[in-house]
């Protein structure tokens, strides 16, 4: 029961980790909110959708497929919407955030309509039992592409070059073009990076709750951004534990208490960890200067 | 003007008490009053304070409730105690507004964001669950105490005390947070009661709207006043542009009247909506009027440009 629960609470938190870092890199390079992330999931989901069922493809071409079209989704946000934008007063990027997101809800309602689709089952449902334990492999599956995914990510950033140049544009966004960072292309590519992530989020909660609608983006896509503000938003290790974090107390939560209680405790949770660390629990404070 | 403001709570008066309006167009201009109530009073912090709030639609809630509460539970069921009704609604918003405030202005920049939206979450769940409200079903009951008179009078009012307190010595603290808050302290302003204070006044109208707009629709639950209530604000508030009275005027009635004309188009004008929104951040990051007032708001003493 123990473990069971635990591995419920992996499988939402690596959901929620994946979409927190996208959030969280998109503010350490840019400084902006991207509120517009949970509906980008919310797409890859539906992009999922259509591979499978329009184009009977399998999981194995769906992913990387599904990963490249919602980054460049991504690519093209920043590029139409926020790129402009990017001397303009903070307010009307936020703003902007919030337009492009309710453009993809609605989008997706007026295309495939309101009434929630259920999600092809790709992957034929085993149940593993050792001994007293039992998982299914959906969620062994889960869990280690997230974590492989996230293992990836964490060396791109600490080895490559490209990495690198990402560290050096959220440390000082002046100084880093001065040492050749080519910033629109890194920032393109944090856009495709952590679009690609929330797309991948959106396959496995396909997998996982196999029901889908357009606002699905909205409650799933908050409580990502909870996890990233937890953490420390900009701070990438903090994404990851944030989302776990909140997959945990989640599934705690549902385990002890009435299902419409969640969000009230998700939420307070959220105030109470700001209460006492306001950049989160692995954020840097940031002094103000005249 | 005085006998402008008088003349349109004359025919607002009139047109209630003898039925005079077409509903649907009472309806219409009913929604735009109390648009333009929200927008102001969101200006106020979003516009001259300079912060970003979103937690205008859970203050709407608390207001809607607790009015409807009073109104249905607590004061015998008669119109001559629903401005009672509105103002405890109103109080219960501002009050929220104050739990809030303490902590929230404590953290940097954009945690206000992130506080309000926690704000949004919490106040729908705990509406959900509490079960003398109705729950997730929603709050029945409610009379139809909302005229265009009531409206009239609220939705002036509000405009005036948002305009004064910003053109007082307070607003320009306010002001002065918005531009640098440091040196603002430097020059001895209390930046931090200042930011709550305006924090406050700000859930108190939004509070109002919320009791108007349960007593305009007779019914409310807590889906109503979801994350996408405030996103409405926010829009009304950054079309006609934040930081002038005018400009929050205009972008509520516009984006009212807009979303009401567009009704044939069906879900689609949401899709054009947020597209629209896009390019004006785009091509008039300041909204429609640009950060320019209109001069019937600004007194005379602060007017340099008129002619003397």
């Amino acid at each position: 029961m123990i473990v069971q629960q635990a591995l419920n609470a992996l499988q939402l938190g690596s959901i929620y980790a994946l979409i927190a870092l996208g959030y969280s890199m998109v503010y350490g390079v840019l400084r902006l909110i991207n509120f517009a992330h949970g509906d980008i999931f919310m797409i890859g989901s539906y992009a999922a959708l259509f591979l499978a069922v329009y184009l009977n493809m399998p999981i194995a071409l769906i992913l990387p497929l599904a990963f490249c079209a919602v980054g460049l989704l991504g690519v093209t946000i920043e590029r139409l919407a926020y790129r402009p934008l990017r001397t303009a007063p903070r307010a009307s990027a936020v703003i902007t955030a919030l337009g492009v997101g309710l453009f993809l809800e609605t989008i997706t309602l007026a295309v495939v309509g309101p009434e929630p689709k259920k999600f092809p089952a790709l992957i034929d449902l085993n149940i593993i039992t050792i001994g007293a334990f039992t998982a299914t492999n959906i969620q062994i599956i889960i869990i280690a592409v997230s974590i492989a995914l996230m293992t990836a990510l964490d060396r791109l950033i600490a080895k490559t070059k490209t990495g690198m140049a990402m560290r050096a544009l959220s440390w000082d966004k002046t100084y880093a073009p001065l040492f050749g960072i080519n910033v629109d292309k890194i920032i393109s590519f944090t856009f495709a990076i952590g679009a690609g992530l929330a797309a991948v989020a959106g396959i496995f909660v396909g997998l996982a709750y196999p029901i889908i609608d357009p606002y699905m983006g909205i409650i799933v896509g908050w409580k990502a951004f909870v996890s990233a503000v937890i953490g420390g938003i900009g701070n990438v290790k903090g994404a990851v534990v944030g989302g776990f974090l909140l997959g945990a107390v989640e599934i705690l939560s549902a385990a002890f208490l009435p299902s419409t209680y969640k969000d009230m405790i998700v939420f307070g949770l959220l105030l109470i960890i700001l209460l006492f660390r306001p950049s989160g629990l692995f954020g840097v404070p940031v002094q103000k200067k005249v | 003007m005085g006998l402008l403001l008088v003349a349109g709570f004359a025919a607002a008066f009139v047109c209630d008490t003898f039925n005079l309006a077409d509903q649907y167009l009472a309806q219409i201009i009913m929604y735009i009053g109390i648009n333009v109530i929200l927008t102001v009073s969101l200006n106020l912090v979003n516009g001259y304070m300079g912060e970003f709030s979103v937690g205008h639609a859970a203050f709407m809630a608390v207001g809607a409730y607790a009015a409807s509460f009073f109104s249905v539970s607590v004061f015998p069921q008669n119109p001559a105690f629903f401005p009672l009704s509105l103002f405890a609604g109103g109080i219960c918003a501002a009050f929220l507004g104050f739990m809030i405030a303490v902590p929230a202005f404590r953290a940097r920049d954009d945690y206000l964001a992130i506080i309000t939206l926690a704000l949004i979450m919490i106040t729908k769940s705990v509406l959900e669950n509490l079960p003398w409200f109705g729950g997730p079903q929603g709050y029945h009951g409610i009379q139809k105490y909302t005229n265009l008179s009531g409206v009239y009078l609220c939705t002036i009012a509000s405009i005036m005390v948002i305009r004064n307190i910003v053109y007082s010595n307070f607003g320009r603290g306010i002001i002065a947070v918005r531009d640098d808050e440091v040196a603002a302290n430097l020059v001895s302003v209390d930046t931090k009661q200042v930011k709550i204070l305006a924090f406050v006044i700000s859930s108190f109208f939004a509070g109002i709207a919320g009791g108007l707009f349960a007593h305009l629709i007779q019914f409310i639950n807590p889906r109503t006043f979801s994350i996408l209530k405030s996103t409405d604000i926010l829009l009304m508030l950054y079309l006609g542009g934040s930081g002038t009275i005018i400009g929050s005027i205009l972008g509520a009635a516009i984006w009212t009247v807009l979303i009401e004309a567009l009704r044939f188009l069906g879900i689609w004008r949401f899709v054009f909506a947020p597209v629209a929104l896009v390019m004006l951040m785009i091509y008039r990051p300041l909204g429609i009027m640009g950060g320019r007032e209109w001069r019937l708001f600004i007194p005379k003493e602060n007017d340099h440009g008129r002619k003397k």
